[in-house]
């Protein structure tokens, strides 16, 4: 497995999203200052970071030399920070492509993502925290593993793992051949090229980035389920906020069986809106219910839930159960159909939702939509809720892992092209090996053996 | 009866054993060898061979610590060679043949004329204890024999069951008895047992090979030794190489420095395979006679030939038992198949057409302790002063017995003084890799040593190894401080030349292009810093000694060193950054009594494995298959916070 240590670099998005439109990316270890330096270009002509001052300028690609965002940057030396590591905050304007752009041009200059608690982790081990914020710590990496659980069980389902373990696997096979022709100098190890096997990698890693670079960003936005008993109009809703015509809509309840997913951008933030199927106390067919319990599933995968209600008629019983799935849960009670006439008071809503904004609208006439996404935004920004675990943490991640595992390839191919002897290009194709076996879980030693052992007869 | 009181008794004379006796009584330790044996101290019980890929990195640093293997070695080999010549530095091993005989009767002289030590041949039946603590053992006589610690080296004798076919045997090797009682004695102390076997080829008659009809391998044309002393001042050569070789074997070029005896490469055939295959029936391996567990490194030939069933031929080395025996050991040739199957099978390969078995092929089972039993010095977790090392712990090989000998044999010593244990780091040794990967994995078969299994192993030199551990062998009062200076010699003489070649600029002018050109390089533009240019793959020491020669000519062991350190400088950079990220960790112990069922939030996983391993460290925790960083943090906390919270004593 794979450890951490104490002493790297590690960075994070510090806010859910960001506090009044502001959010941070914050580094700590030996390297922040450094990596803060390759990106930052502030306005003014300055030849160093001064400790706890505010510096404005640009975040910018030191590869591709593109603007990124405006951002500021407050530099903490050691010891005098929370973590008393050097701590590099970086302040950008918080759109979410943009802070994921900051984090990864962090992660390809040597930081690691930090796990959920490591900052605090530090703080605590250096002596920054006192025994009773020990307790804290503990809280945020228990749940952590309980998120880490739920990680792991929907990349199971994804093809990810299964594309990277095939990836693996020829990196694997190189290797067997490299170390064998080390350690078992005597067996009759028989030449195998080494170079095109690890273009091939090449080749297999830089698709799987392309997708990543594609995909991800707007699969993995904010997650916007959208709820409510048969017929309220999810669907006309989801129609007019995606402002086209894929989700069906029609009068016979229970149409939209299964859920649709659908990517939108608002204000700068990937939102991903799913529709789910009407939930009914008693579903009256076998459909129906896996509908309903998908349903169920995405409200507890969703960052923000938008509980619909038809306006036109008074609350039902059905209205009042869904109500109780969401009561939970960061939502805006959505009001549809305020073309017609209101049949529902205001003291008639003093218990349902008691916390979520009213916003009344009409999905058919398009009215109220912009303050809905508003609405959502603002939910988004204001720091009230903080985005599933799932894309934040795990995506970024298996992003710096597969570059990880592509520099290091195409590093083994270079020694290899140099003439480097085995031992070395070896550690180079066991670097790679290592990072994609952080994303499936794989430790390299017994693979390894196991692949050499299958492969060579072994036993001079 | 007791006979007598020591203050370390070691069960076993094998090559563990060896070490662990020699480096207690070094140590100042009244020390006992109880051997079932006198005459097969040191013995070799499988092939006539010492080194190899990473098993030669471990000599070299059993001898850095000042243990024997490599004086034992370089007194008696009959041939030397460096593996992997042509690849990195960190990957160059030296693998020697050694002459049986002499290699036993070496180790016995060395024993006899070290103080402290005392030899007898009795069989350890049972190990006396007051509380949890070793107090001695018991002989087959009911003799007792009193100490603080003791050190198990059973080998393949715990049980030994020796098996040919349909022929079962109780034995530790051909024509030996078993210990069959200590087993038992052990089961009662509450340690947990297992069963591993493997297996030794045939043993053939050098007369009835012809051996015009097999490949020669010679050994090296230059100077090589194991000992560090040897390499820096090369030893007499010994009284009996003067004596030719047995004049069997054929030798058409004979090495100037010292004589050597070539081996013998053949081939296994269609044939061979055929009578394999036709006597599976009668394989003991595929009958459900054998039970153990094999090493896959060192499979028997009947189980290459089904597990590799496409491969025509596979490759047997006819390597000499010694100076002037005719009895030849089959490398490759592993099997357990019946006698007659044996001699069939290889008179089948046309150099053995008329062969003579001498000894016959046999599996061997025995009983192991799995290591998860045991501290990272050695030490079994549940009895105090009770050490074990070799396969015992369910290694193969010499050089991982001799390792873990050594450390058992200072750490009983250690404990003797009332001192702290000596643990070796993953990043200091192959010996600290070897151990480490005892105590906090899983095995399934016996461990071998390999490089691979270093995840630092361009710091892991066979060349440095004295520069990494001679302080530490000085330091416990191990090895003799002559051979401590030399190394301190040897590391200021290479970081003053570091320094001197990076302070050093090499002109253009004067004679230097016609210099580079006498090595073939092509003149240089501008000046250039020395450093710099040693780093060119294509520029050699010799052409800086040429062009910017050092005040005093260097000795080739410190040119060795400032050459790799300046051509692999970033590699060898990359993997310092990696111990420096993991040290804290591997620093932060964790207390043998520490109640982790108290922890709240580890998963139940875990869990049960840190209880069941009781790593010493955090970095061993980490290590733990099972055991990931979630857990890791909530380790460190409870262990920041334990001063402040009560313990279980």
């Amino acid at each position: 497995m794979t450890m951490y240590s104490l002493d790297d670099t590690i960075t994070a998005i510090a806010t859910s999203i960001g506090q009044s439109g502001v959010g941070i990316i914050k580094m700590s270890g030996p390297e922040a200052y450094a990596i803060a330096w390759q990106i930052f270009c502030p306005v003014r002509n300055i030849k160093a970071l001064k400790p706890y001052q505010l510096h404005y300028g640009q975040i910018i690609d030191p590869t591709s030399h593109t603007l990124i965002d405006e951002a500021l940057v407050v530099y903490m030396p050691a010891p005098h920070s929370y973590t008393r590591q050097a701590v590099v905050e970086i302040q950008s304007h918080g759109s979410l492509v943009a802070l994921r752009q900051i984090l990864q041009l962090t992660l390809r200059l040597g930081a690691r993502l930090a796990e959920a608690g490591e900052m605090t982790l530090r703080a605590f081990l250096n002596g920054r925290l006192d025994l009773a914020q020990a307790e804290a710590v503990l809280d945020i990496i228990e749940a952590k593993t309980e998120a880490a659980l739920r990680v792991a069980a929907e990349q199971l389902e994804g093809t990810l793992s299964t594309q990277v373990s095939a990836v693996r696997q020829k990196l694997l096979d190189t290797l067997a051949f490299l170390e064998a022709s080390v350690d078992f100098v005597e067996d009759e190890i028989l030449a195998e090229p080494v170079i095109e096997p690890l273009m091939a990698v090449v080749n297999d890693l830089t698709k799987l980035l392309q997708n990543a670079d594609r995909g991800l960003i707007y699969r993995q936005g904010l997650r916007v389920a959208i709820v409510g008993r048969p017929n309220v109009g999810k669907s006309s809703l989801l129609n007019g906020l995606l402002q086209d015509n894929r989700a069906i809509v029609t009068n016979i309840p229970g149409t939209t069986r299964d859920t649709l997913e659908e990517t939108v951008n608002m204000g700068g933030v990937p939102v991903v809106l799913v529709d789910t199927a009407g939930i009914r106390a008693a579903p009256t067919d076998e459909v129906e219910r896996i509908g309903v319990a998908r349903s169920q599933a995405a409200i507890a995968r969703a960052d923000v839930t938008l509980l619909v209600i038809d306006g036109s008629q008074p609350l039902t019983s059905e209205d009042w159960e869904i109500e109780a799935l969401v009561r939970a849960k960061s939502a805006l009670l959505v009001i549809n159909k305020c073309d017609l006439p209101n049949q529902i008071a205001l003291s008639d809503l003093a218990n349902f939702l008691p916390h979520a904004p009213h916003l009344p609208i009409s999905a058919l006439k398009n009215e109220g939509l912009t303050s809905l996404e508003s609405a959502i935004v603002e939910l988004a920004l204001g720091g009230q809720i903080t985005l599933a675990d799932t894309p934040l943490v795990s995506h970024p991640r298996h992003k710096a892992l597969l570059h990880h595992a592509l520099d290091s390839t195409n590093a083994a191919i270079a020694a290899q092209q140099t003439g480097l002897s085995p031992d070395l290009v070896s550690i180079d194709v066991r670097a790679a090996v290592d990072a994609l076996g952080e994303i499936t879980g794989q430790t390299v030693t017994d693979d390894l053996l196991e692949t050499i052992f299958s492969k060579f007869c072994i036993g001079k | 009866m007791v006979e007598s009181t020591y203050d370390v008794i070691v069960v076993g004379g094998g090559h563990a054993g060896i070490e662990a006796c020699l480096a207690a009584a070094h140590m100042g330790a009244r020390t006992l060898l109880l051997t079932m044996h006198l005459d097969t101290i040191g013995w070799m019980s499988c092939n006539p061979s010492i080194g190899g890929s990473a098993k030669g990195h471990l000599v070299r640093e059993i001898d850095a610590l000042g243990g024997v293997m490599g004086q034992l070695t370089d007194q008696t080999f009959i041939q030397v060679r460096q593996l992997n010549d042509s690849k990195g530095p960190a990957v160059h091993a030296l693998r020697a043949q050694s002459d049986k005989k002499r290699y036993a009767w070496a180790a016995r002289q060395l024993m006899e004329n070290t103080p402290h030590l005392h030899i007898k041949q009795a069989q350890v039946e049972a190990l006396l204890m007051k509380d949890d603590a070793i107090r001695g053992v018991r002989t087959q006589y009911d003799i007792e024999y009193l100490c603080q610690a003791v050190v198990l080296t059973t080998g393949t004798f715990l049980s030994g069951r020796l098996i040919t076919g349909e022929n079962v045997t109780v034995g530790g090797r051909a024509g030996e008895g078993a210990a069959i009682h200590l087993s038992a004695s052990l089961q009662e102390l509450g340690l947990r047992l297992g069963r591993l076997k493997t297996g030794t080829p045939p043993r053939l008659d050098a007369r009835t090979i012809d051996f015009h009809l097999t490949d020669i391998q010679y050994g090296s044309d230059t100077p090589l030794y194991f000992s560090f002393e040897n390499v820096e001042s090369p030893p007499p050569l010994p009284y009996w190489l003067a004596q030719p070789p047995h004049p069997v074997y054929p030798i058409e070029r004979q090495t100037t420095w010292r004589p050597q005896m070539p081996c013998y490469l053949i081939h296994t055939t269609a044939a061979m395979h055929e009578l394999i295959r036709a006597n599976l029936d009668r394989a003991p391996l595929y009958t459900g006679v054998i039970h153990g567990i094999g090493p896959r490194y060192c499979p028997s030939i009947e189980d290459k030939i089904v597990r590799f069933a496409h491969k025509e031929s596979h490759q047997l080395f006819l390597e000499p038992e010694g100076w002037q025996t005719t009895e030849v050991y089959l490398q490759g040739g592993n099997t357990s198949l019946p006698h007659d199957v044996q001699l069939q099978m290889i008179r089948s390969i046309p150099a053995l057409r008329q062969v003579e078995i001498i000894r016959t092929g046999y599996a061997i089972e025995y009983d192991y302790v799995p290591p998860d039993q045991l501290h990272a010095w050695l030490e079994t977790k549940q009895i105090s002063g009770l050490f074990n090392a070799g396969q015992i712990n369910g290694t193969t090989g010499y050089e991982e017995a001799a390792a873990q000998g050594l450390i058992a044999g200072i750490n009983a010593a250690l404990k003797v003084r009332g001192d702290k244990p000596f643990v070796l780091g993953r990043d200091q040794a192959y010996i600290g890799v070897l151990i480490d990967d005892l105590v906090t994995q899983e095995h399934t078969e016996p461990y071998r040593q390999m490089t691979s299994r270093a995840e630092y192993r361009l710091l892991l030199r066979q060349d440095n190894a004295d520069l990494r551990l001679s302080p530490l062998g000085y330091e416990i009062g191990l090895l003799p401080k002559a051979r401590y200076e030399a190394t301190e010699t040897k590391r200021q003489a290479v970081q003053a030349e570091l320094a001197r070649l990076q302070a050093t600029n090499i002109s253009p002018l004067n004679n230097t292009a016609e210099i580079l050109a006498t090595f073939g390089l092509s003149p240089l533009p501008t000046g250039v810093n020395a450093l710099q240019f040693l780093r060119r793959p294509e520029v050699t020491y010799q052409v800086i000694d040429s062009l910017t020669p050092p005040p005093q000519p260097l000795p080739a062991t410190v040119v060795e060193q400032v050459n790799t350190e300046v051509k692999y400088e970033g590699y060898i950079a990359k993997q310092h950054q990696q111990v420096e990220r993991m040290r804290r960790l591997e620093k932060k112990t964790i207390p043998p009594n520490f109640d982790y069922e108290k922890i709240t939030g580890l998963r139940n996983e875990a869990r049960q494995k840190l209880i069941r391993f009781r790593p010493a460290t955090v970095g061993q925790a980490g290590r733990i298959a099972g055991v990931n960083p979630a857990d890791i943090s909530i380790l460190l906390v409870h262990l920041e916070k334990r001063p402040a919270v009560a313990v279980n004593p």
